[in-house]
C-alpha cells in the first residue's frame, strides 16, 4: 500500500466531539481523533457498537461540527466556513451511503441518481441524464431506471445509492455499513462495486463495516474503540 | 422527460403526488373554502348591485330643491317666553335654476340634470278621480335620471302639448287606454284635458298609480310656477359618490340637496351590514382554510423527516428546504382556487334555476366574473404560502443527522 505523499483528502487533527456541553449529562464520543486519508485510498472503520464511528463518519461528512479539533476537507479547513458553504462543501466533494441506503420513494431511480445533480445545479440536464444513465449501467441497472426503490431488491437499492454517491464525482465517499442489511453473496458485489469505483476515479473512500472478512479487503483499517483510534494498519 | 424541473417545485410537487390522501384532503379542503368565498361574493354583489339599482330605477341619484320656509322671531328671545311654530311648506320655485343647473352640470361626477315641476293634482276621468303627482319633465332630459323607455308598456316615453305620460295602475284604475282621454284637476282650481300617448310600469305599484308625465311649461301653468321648477333631478357617474356631490352643490348653492344615499339611509345601512357579515365569514373560511393547510404540512413535513435529512445531506440548503414547502402550499392554495372557482360557478348555476324573482325570471345570474377568480387564485395562493410558513420554517431548521436517524 502507498502511503500519501499529496496533500491529503481529509485531514484530522485533535478532533473532539461531545454532546449536551454544559448540561450535567455532558458525554465526549470522540476523544482527539487524528486521521488523514489521501486521494484513492479505501479504508475501512471498524469498531464495536457506541465506539463513535457513526459520529466519527458524520463530522467528516460535514453533517455535524465537532467540539474541538480540526477537520480539513481538500485542504481546506472547515471551522471557518459557514452554514451555507458547509452544505456547498457537503454536496459537492461528498458522496454518501447510508446503510438502508436512504432513496427517495418518490422519484425513481435515475431521479435518485440525478439528485445530487439537480441541488448542485439547480435542475436536471441532458448531461446530467447522460451521466446517471452511465452510472446506472455501471452498476448493473440501466433497465430499472425508471422504477421507484419500492420496486427493487435490498442489493439493487444499494447499488442505486451508490451510483448516487457517485453522480458528482466527488473526491470522498463515506459508507455507513453499506453491506450491513445484505447477504453476503449481494454484499460481496456491493463491496466489489464500491472498490471499483474507487480504482477507477481515485476518490478516497471510508467504509464503516462490522464485516471483518471484507474489512480485510480494504487497504487500510482504522479501528476505532471509546472515542479513540485503537490502531490503523 | 425533458420538461425539466427546477430542484423545489420538483421536489414539493412529488412530495403532494406521493402524499395522496393527504394531498386529496387538504386540496378538498381548500376548494370548499374557496367555493363558499366566490359563490357568496358573486351572489351577494349581485343582488347587492340588483338591489341599489333597482332603487335607483325610479329615483334620482341627487335632488336639489329650494330651501325650506322658516318662521323667525322678530325679537331676540332673552327673557321672553315663545311659541315659534314650524311653517307649512308650499310649492316654490328653485331660484335662478337655471344658472344652477349649469353650475351642478359643470360639477365633476355630475352626468345629467333635469328640471322637474311636481305637484299634486286629481287626475279624472267620468265619476272616477284618483290623487296622483303631476310630473312636469323635458322627457329628453328626465330620461337620463330615469330610464322611462325601459319600463314602457304602451306608447312612448314623450311628451308634448298635452300629451301625457301615465302608469299602468292608474291607467287600470280608470280604464284608460292608450290615445284616451284624461283631465287633471288642481286645487287651485284650473284644470287641463290630456291625451295618454304613453304608459308605463315602473315596477312599484304606488309610483304607477301616482305619476302623470306632462310638459313643462303645462306643469308650471297648472301648479301656478311660470317659469319655475320645483326641483332639479341629478345623475351622478359613480351612485356611491353621490352624498359628496350632493355635499358639494349644498355648500356651493346654500339650497337643499339630498342624495339618494340620505334618501334610502336604511337600506344602505342593511347594505353595509350584509357587506360586514359577508367579509367575517369569508375572514373565518380564510383562517380555517389557513389551519387545514398549515396541519397537514405540518405532518408531512414530520413524515418526511428522513428524505429532508437525505437532501439536505446530498447539499440541499436550508432555503432549498424552505422553498419546497412553500411550494406545496401555494400549490395547493392555487390549484384549490381553481376547483373552488368551478365549484362555485356550478353552485351559481344550480341555485340560479331555484331561486327566482316574483316574476319568474332569475334571481341572479349564473355567472362568475373572471376578476373574481383571478383575486381568488391570488389570495388563495398567498394564503397557502403564508399557512405554509411555519411548516416550511420547521423543515428548514431539520438537523439533518437526527432526521436521516428517525
Amino acid at each position: 500500500m502507498s502511503t500519501p505523499t499529496i496533500a491529503p483528502v481529509i485531514e484530522l487533527a485533535g478532533l473532539t466531539k461531545a454532546y449536551n456541553i454544559g448540561t450535567p449529562v455532558e458525554t465526549e464520543v470522540l476523544h482527539g481523533i487524528d486521521l488523514s486519508l489521501a486521494e484513492g485510498e479505501f479504508a475501512a472503520l471498524i469498531g464495536p457498537s457506541g465506539s463513535g464511528k457513526s459520529t466519527l463518519l458524520n463530522i467528516i461528512g460535514l453533517l455535524e461540527r465537532p467540539t474541538g479539533g480540526r477537520l480539513s476537507i481538500g485542504g481546506r479547513d472547515t471551522a471557518s466556513l459557514s452554514e451555507a458553504e458547509i452544505t456547498q462543501l457537503r454536496g459537492r466533494s461528498i458522496g454518501f451511503v447510508f446503510q438502508f441506503h436512504h432513496l427517495l420513494p418518490a422519484f425513481t431511480a435515475l431521479e435518485n441518481v440525478m439528485m445530487p445533480t439537480i441541488i448542485a445545479r439547480g435542475a436536471a440536464d441532458d448531461e446530467a441524464e447522460t451521466m446517471a444513465l452511465a452510472l446506472l449501467d455501471a452498476v448493473g441497472l440501466k433497465a430499472h431506471a425508471h422504477k421507484k426503490p419500492s420496486q427493487l431488491s435490498g442489493g439493487q437499492q444499494q447499488r442505486v445509492a451508490i451510483a448516487r454517491a457517485l453522480g458528482l464525482k466527488p473526491r470522498l465517499i463515506l459508507a455507513d455499513e453499506p453491506t450491513g442489511n445484505l447477504d453476503t453473496h449481494t454484499a460481496d458485489d456491493i463491496f466489489a462495486l464500491l472498490r471499483e469505483f474507487n480504482r477507477q476515479t481515485r476518490c478516497a473512500c471510508l467504509i464503516v463495516t462490522h464485516d471483518p472478512r471484507l474489512a480485510e479487503r480494504c487497504d487500510r483499517i482504522v479501528r476505532l474503540v471509546d472515542g479513540h483510534i485503537a490502531g490503523s494498519v | 422527460m425533458k420538461l425539466r424541473l427546477p430542484f423545489a417545485p420538483l421536489v414539493a410537487l412529488r412530495f403532494l403526488r406521493e402524499g395522496r390522501m393527504q394531498t386529496l384532503l387538504i386540496l378538498a379542503g381548500t376548494t370548499g373554502g374557496v367555493a363558499v368565498i366566490v359563490f357568496l361574493t358573486q351572489l351577494i354583489t349581485q343582488l347587492q348591485a340588483q338591489i341599489v339599482d333597482r332603487v335607483l330605477g325610479s329615483q334620482a341619484h341627487v335632488v336639489i330643491r329650494p330651501t325650506e320656509e322658516a318662521n323667525r322671531r322678530a325679537i331676540d328671545d332673552q327673557g321672553f317666553a315663545s311659541l315659534v311654530e314650524p311653517r307649512a311648506q308650499r310649492l316654490r320655485s328653485v331660484d335662478q335654476w337655471e344658472s344652477i343647473a349649469r353650475l351642478a352640470a359643470g360639477m365633476e361626477g355630475v352626468t345629467a340634470v333635469s328640471p322637474v315641476v311636481t305637484g299634486p293634482a286629481f287626475a279624472v276621468r267620468g265619476q272616477a278621480n284618483k290623487s296622483v303627482a303631476l310630473m312636469g319633465v323635458d322627457a329628453e332630459r328626465y330620461r337620463r335620471i330615469v330610464r322611462m323607455e325601459e319600463y314602457m308598456v304602451a306608447g312612448r316615453f314623450a311628451v308634448d302639448g298635452t300629451r301625457a305620460v301615465i302608469g299602468s295602475e292608474l291607467a287600470k284604475d280608470l280604464g284608460i287606454r292608450l290615445e284616451d282621454k284624461l283631465r287633471v284637476a288642481l286645487p287651485n282650481g284650473r284644470d287641463e284635458q290630456l291625451q295618454v300617448g304613453g304608459i308605463f310600469d315602473i315596477g312599484n305599484k304606488d309610483l304607477n298609480r301616482r305619476w302623470v308625465f306632462v310638459t313643462l311649461p303645462l306643469a308650471q301653468s297648472l301648479l301656478d310656477l311660470p317659469g319655475g321648477v320645483s326641483n332639479l333631478d341629478l345623475t351622478v357617474a359613480d351612485i356611491f359618490d353621490a352624498q359628496a356631490v350632493a355635499d358639494r352643490l349644498r355648500g356651493a348653492t346654500g339650497l337643499t340637496v339630498d342624495s339618494w344615499m340620505q334618501t334610502n339611509a336604511q337600506l344602505l345601512a342593511a347594505l353595509r351590514n350584509q357587506t360586514v357579515s359577508n367579509n367575517l365569514i369569508r375572514s373565518f373560511v380564510v383562517i380555517i382554510v389557513a389551519l387545514g393547510i398549515a396541519s397537514v404540512l405540518v405532518v408531512s413535513v414530520v413524515q418526511k423527516q428522513k428524505e429532508i435529512g437525505i437532501l439536505r445531506a446530498m447539499g440541499a440548503s436550508r432555503s432549498m428546504i424552505l422553498q419546497v414547502f412553500l411550494i406545496q402550499g401555494a400549490v395547493v392554495g392555487a390549484v384549490g382556487s381553481l376547483f373552488g372557482s368551478l365549484l362555485a360557478f356550478t353552485l351559481l348555476n344550480v341555485f340560479s334555476s331555484i331561486y327566482r324573482n316574483a316574476d319568474g325570471s332569475p334571481l341572479f345570474a349564473a355567472e362568475l366574473e373572471p376578476r373574481f377568480i383571478l383575486m381568488a387564485a391570488l389570495v388563495a395562493t398567498l394564503v397557502g404560502l403564508a399557512s405554509a410558513l411555519i411548516p416550511a420554517r420547521r423543515a428548514a431548521r431539520m438537523d439533518p443527522v437526527q432526521a436521516i436517524r428517525s
